[in-house]
Formats: structure tokens, sequence, C-alpha cells
């Protein structure tokens, strides 16, 4: 399939606009399967496709397993908990043993940054990083890519506002090279110790959520990454939601027809106030089915698939 | 009588304001004489037409890893690097298990530099016991049983007490204190510099005032104190200010540079793709940090290159960035790296550089050598400042390979190097 000529998906720094398009269409045709009685196509028969998670992950996990099993490739998840990495196992040795296997395409999650990238040097096979560390989460942001473009008709021209813990996200690095590569306004907002240097250079900082949300056609929140955290970088949570928090009092500084996102899992009453999460402006579970289209158009971009999709 | 005359090179020796087409002659290891077609009778003749005769290179900051990993580098291994890479002399660092902070472990570095080394090598004891921070080693012994300094290197000393009471201990026997500059709490779990590149790599980084505010302290505290303190690896534009101003108001400091820090940016571990051969502490700086040490060596602030090789075990490194081991080897690409990117480009005049490894190591630590004048030890470097010269981790000496220079094309070389009157290294091409 033409429109992603690379072999990996590692990060969305890399990916040319046209690239993530071709990812969005392709996620797009796909997404129709999802709504038929018999969800399963046979375009990935024959793959297998190993998940491998070093980090405790619900929805993005069950979304790969899912994709794979729509698109009827043979997929195992290895959670590292009950691994051989408990007996000490190095992430190569790991790697190195399941693909003596000959999985076509490892999918990773791991709290390293560039732990993908590291077994795209080491391995034969197709590698999808699904998060590593504070680095990149690549499949997210076309997610919520996704998700904006089916509400809004287009990304260039949108105002973006990504709010919450910059510093611990991936979420938050791939979503501003996604938005600002297809030409939308992104404004990012946390506060001074959640924000990691450097990063305006990307898109411009403000430390008031209200000036962040002001006119806003969607506001991406972010979740407040305690265990990633040493020590602590802000006083409560209490004070965290009064000053920084996405109240629906804030909401009604945005665009009448704002989209709330939020990657998940929520820090309800803290990033977020719950009647926001719930709120009819949410589109947080419509992120959700999204993330099973675009893992589809992802696996089948990767792994040369023929047919099945309607893209 | 064993002579050797090393004929028609050009002779560079700082400390003599020496740099002219000379010969030296060597009797029984040492240097004893240095002239103008010099003729002696039944001396071995090199012959050193076209090549640059310095006094031996110096390496202030070597992990020779000996007692206790074997695996990554041994003191014979270490050595034949630092012959290979032109250095005659080679400290050592402490950190070994078990530490060298008695004179049990001092003693036995020695023995087997005697039975096993190629090169000399200098032993540099603990600032305290087990490095842990907290009581002082035994100076007098270390120095009685050889040692030139004392560090708890790939430690910092956290507290600013025990860093005082050490400037003033070591005082008593003229021992350097060499302290590893960084603020523990803001270093805490950094894999590379705090900055741009680290934002976008999703690494937690250490910005460059965790160590600059432990140079000033330490400037502080030597000034307070009298002692002498020599800051290792100066890595940042903040450091090398506050050495320079502590030099410019007495204070008895020194500080040295690696060949990475003045050569490579953050953005190499971008660049590489999170190779692991690309981290090491303190961490590569940004452009701007760069700059001003390479000005700093420049100027006077900075007062001997340094490799502080640091050689590691491959699966020591070929694991997760973060997990990685930190440092890199530094003794066989030093002078091909200074000669080609310092030299050539005429950032450093021939005469600096060759100061920066000789005069000016040999300074700061007090030890013999440094110089070709004559009853100097006969340790002598020799290069070729046309060789061309490939990064070849495979051709190390060293067992270490981790390098972030594999691949570079330099030109310039150590072609020969003579320890005590006897060549132990020559280059083959």
């Amino acid at each position: 399939m033409s429109g992603y000529p690379h072999r990996h998906l590692l990060g969305i720094e890399s990916l040319e606009p046209s690239e993530i398009v071709a990812v969005l269409d392709t996620a797009e045709g796909l997404r129709e399967i999802l709504d038929r009685p018999l969800k399963k196509v046979p375009a990935l028969r024959g793959k297998t496709v190993v998940n491998l998670f070093y980090e405790p992950s619900t929805r993005t996990r069950a979304s790969f397993e899912v994709a794979e099993k729509v698109l009827s490739a043979d997929s195992l998840s290895i959670a590292a908990a009950a691994s051989s990495v408990q007996k000490g196992e190095t992430l190569l040795d790991t790697a190195k043993n399941l693909e003596a296997m000959n999985p076509d395409m490892i999918v990773l999650r791991h709290s390293a940054a560039g732990a993908a990238h590291f077994l795209a040097r080491h391995c034969r096979a197709s590698i999808v990083n699904a998060g590593d560390g504070a680095h990149e989460h690549p499949t997210q942001a076309l997610l919520d890519a996704l998700t904006l473009r089916q509400r809004k008709g287009r990304l260039k021209g949108l105002r973006v506002a990504i709010v919450g813990d910059l510093l611990h996200s991936r979420v938050a690095r791939s979503n501003v090279w996604l938005l600002s590569k297809m030409g939308a306004e992104v404004v990012l907002c946390a506060p001074p110790t959640l924000v990691p240097p450097g990063i305006d250079a990307l898109a411009p900082v403000t430390h008031r959520i209200d000036e962040a949300v002001e006119g806003a056609d969607a506001v991406m929140m972010l979740r407040i990454q305690r265990e990633r955290m040493t020590g602590a970088f802000y006083p409560s949570d209490r004070e965290y939601h009064v000053r920084f928090g996405l109240t629906e009092a804030r909401v009604k500084r945005a665009k009448k027809d704002v989209l709330i996102l939020h990657p998940g899992p929520m820090n309800r009453g803290v990033e977020i106030a719950s009647e926001v999460a719930d709120g009819p402006y949410s589109v947080i579970l419509d992120q959700v089915t999204n993330g099973v289209a675009v893992r589809m158009a992802v696996l089948l971009l990767l792994l040369g698939g023929g047919g099945g999709g309607e893209s | 009588m064993s002579r050797l005359l090393i004929k028609g090179g050009r002779v560079v020796d700082p400390a003599q304001r020496l740099d002219a087409v000379r010969d030296v002659l060597i009797e029984d290891g040492q240097v004893v004489s240095v002239g103008a077609k010099l003729s002696v009778r039944g001396a071995q003749v090199i012959d050193a037409g076209g090549l640059v005769v310095c006094p031996g290179f110096i390496d202030l900051h070597v992990h020779l890893r000996e007692p206790g990993r074997e695996d990554k580098e041994t003191i014979a291994t270490g050595t034949r690097a630092a012959a290979a890479g032109g250095f005659t002399a080679v400290c050592a660092m402490p950190n070994t298990a078990p530490v060298n902070d008695n004179s049990g472990i001092t003693r036995f570095i020695l023995d087997q530099a005697r039975s096993e080394g190629v090169v000399r090598v200098h032993p540099i004891g603990a600032i305290t016991r087990g490095s842990r921070g907290e009581e002082l080693a035994e100076y007098g012994d270390l120095k009685e049983s050889g040692c030139v300094a004392v560090s708890d290197d790939g430690r910092p000393v956290a507290s600013a007490r025990v860093m005082r009471r050490a400037l003033e201990y070591a005082q008593a026997f003229d021992l350097p204190v060499v302290d590893h500059c960084e603020e523990p709490t803001l270093a805490e779990r950094a894999a590379m510099n705090e900055g741009p590149v680290a934002t976008l790599l999703g690494l937690r980084g250490a910005p460059a005032a965790a160590e600059s505010i432990m140079v000033e302290r330490d400037v502080q505290l030597a000034e307070l104190t009298g002692g002498r303190l020599h800051v290792a690896h100066l890595s940042t534009a903040a450091g090398a200010d506050a050495v320079r101003r502590g030099k410019a108001r007495g204070v008895r400091v020194t500080a040295e540079a690696t060949p990475h820090h003045l050569l490579l940016t953050d953005q190499a571990v971008k660049d590489s793709g999170y190779d692991a051969s690309t981290k090491m502490n303190p961490p590569l700086r940004c452009e701007a940090d760069r700059r001003a040490v390479v000005e700093a060596l420049r100027d006077g602030t900075i007062d001997a290159i340094a490799t502080d090789h640091a050689p590691h075990t491959v699966d020591d490194k070929k694991v997760e960035y973060e997990e990685a081991a930190f440092g890199v080897v530094g003794l066989e690409t030093a002078v091909s790296l200074c000669l080609d990117r310092l030299v050539g480009p005429g950032l450093v005049p021939l005469p600096r550089l060759v100061a920066l490894l000789s005069t000016g190591p040999a300074r700061v630590f007090g030890l013999p050598g440094g110089t070709l004048a004559p009853r100097s030890p006969a340790d002598v470097t020799l290069l070729a400042l046309d060789r061309p010269r490939k990064v070849d981790p495979a051709r190390f000496q060293s067992k270490g390979r981790n390098t972030p220079f594999a691949g570079w094309t330099l030109k310039g070389a150590a072609v020969m190097t003579i320890v005590g009157g006897s060549v132990v290294w020559k280059d083959d091409k």
C-alpha cells in the first residue's frame, strides 16, 4: 500500500504531512468495518503480531488487540509482569527470543524513551511504538487527529489547546508534532514546573488555562502522571484543579462547538472536572473507537496486507 | 648504558618554549639533551623526520576498572590503549571495586601496573571511605603508597562540610582534591543534558546548573580553605566561568575538559537515535556550552585535556538509553580528535595542545614529566600531523568499544609512544 513508505512507526516527528493523511484516510475507510455485524476481514491473515507491553495499559493494548483480530492477524500479548523480564531478561533478549518465532510486527509499550528505536535498530520485525517513556505515542496522536477531523472536517487552522502535565507526556509531544505539521494552531498550558524546557520552540506556552482555552476549537487534557514524578511538582491536587483544571466555567471560554479530548485514564477532579469529562462536548469515547481504526490502518500500512480494507 | 636518539623531529616542548627541529638524546630512561644535529656513537636512532616530538602525554582521568571490573578493562588493556593513543602516563580513578580508599588497593594497582602495565599509572585515592561522601579516607597512607590526588569521581561530594574538610586536610599531604561537580538533586535520574533536545527525546535531563552550582561551591570552598581544587570534566559555560573567576582572584583551582565535551553536543544523542555511546556524565551539553568550553581551553581557564576514559561491556550499553551505563572510551581517540578538530581548523595552536596534554596535566597533579628538559623522564610522544586515522572500535586495544566517534576519519595521530626511554607502542599504519 502506498502513502506510507516506512517499515516502522516510531514517532510522529519524522513523518511527512502526506504520510499522516495516508494513515488517517486509511483509518477512515476501515472504521466502517467496526460497525458491521461480522467485524472481521482477512486482510492480515497469516501475519503475526506481538504486543509487548512493559507498562500497564488498558486502552492502548485492548485497542491494538481488537485491531489485530478484526484484520485476522495472529497476535499474542505479553505483559512484562508475567514474562521473563521478572527473571532479569533484557529488552533485547526478550525481543530477540520473540523474533526467533518470526513475528511480522512487534508493538512495544515501554517506560524508557527510545525503547522502540532501540528495538528497530536490533530487530527485523516492523516496530510500532505504543508509547515510549515521555517521548512519543504516535497512534494516540493519530487517533486524536482522526477524531478532530471527523468532527471538524479539517485540522488546518483549528485552535487546539493542550493542557496538563506536558513534562511527562508522550501524548503531548506526538500531538504537538502532528497538529503543527497539519497546520493547526497549538497552544500549550501547564504550571511552570511541568513545562519541559525548549518545548516553546514547537508551540507557544502559557501558564494560564483561561488564556489557553479562550476561543479553542478543541482542548486536549493530559493526565497528571504521578507514577513518573520525582518529588512534588505542584502543592496539592486541590490547587492544581482550581488553577489548572478544566472546569465547566472554563469550557465556556472556548468556542461553542468545542471538543474536549483526554487520552485517559482520567484523574477526575484533578485535571478535569467530571461534568466536563461526561459533558456533551466530550469526545473521549469517540477517541477510543477511533483508536481501533487508526491501529488497523497502521497495521495494514506497515504489514502491506492487500485488500480487506475499503480505503 | 642504553642510548636512544630521536633525530630530526619538530620538537614541541611548551615548558621550554621550544618549537624547532631538534634531536633528543635519551640515556637510561632520562632525557639528556635536546639540541640541533646531535651525533652520538652507539645510540639507537629513531628517525623523526616529518614528525612532531612532544613530552609524553598524561591523562589525568582514566578508569582502568581493575580491581573489580576486569570484564570492562584491566590495567594491562587500559595501559595498552593509553600507549596506542599516545599517552605515557594515566591517572587511575578510584571507583574500582573495592574503591581505592586505602593503601592496600593503591599498592595492588601499582604492583599490577609494574607487572602488566605498558605506561605509567598514577593512582588517585578516594576523598571519602568507599566514596560514600561521609568520612575522609586516610590521605597520609594514600599519598605515601603512591596516590597523586584524591577524588570520589562518579559521585559528587554532596556535603559542603565534607568537601571543606577534604580541601583542608589534603593540604597536609599536598594532594589536589578532584571533584565531579554535580548537584545530585538536580541531576537525579538524568540520562542526558536538560534542554530542547532532551525534551524532544522524552529523556530526563540534568541542567547545566547542576554542574556550575557545584563548581561555584567548590571554588569558594577552595578559597575558604586554601586547598587545591581540580575540577574534573568541565562541560558548561557557567562552570568554566566560575573557574575563570576563581583563578583571577588567586584561588588554587585547576580544570580539565574532555574531547567529547569539546567536540559534541546533546544533538548527538538525537542524531544517533538513542545510541548509548552518546551517554556519559557529565552529559553532552548544548552548543553554547560546548563553545564556551573550547573558549576556556583557549584562554587558559582549562589546564588539561583529559579523556575520562570509561570502558564498559557491550551488555552495559546495549540496553534502553536510560538504563545504559554512563561513559565513553577516549584514550585511543583523544589525540587524533584534538589534532583534527582543534589544531586543524586553527582553534588551538599545536604548542598549546601539546601543553594541554603534557605540561598542563603534569603541573595540575605535580607529576614527573610534562617536559623534555634535561633530567626529565624519557617519556615521549611522537605525532604525525598528516596521518589519516579512521576510528574503528574493533581495533581498539581497550576492552571498551563504547565511543561516539566510531567511523570518524581524522587527520593526525600519535605514531610512537616512548616510556622511560623504551618504545612501548609504534603505529603500524
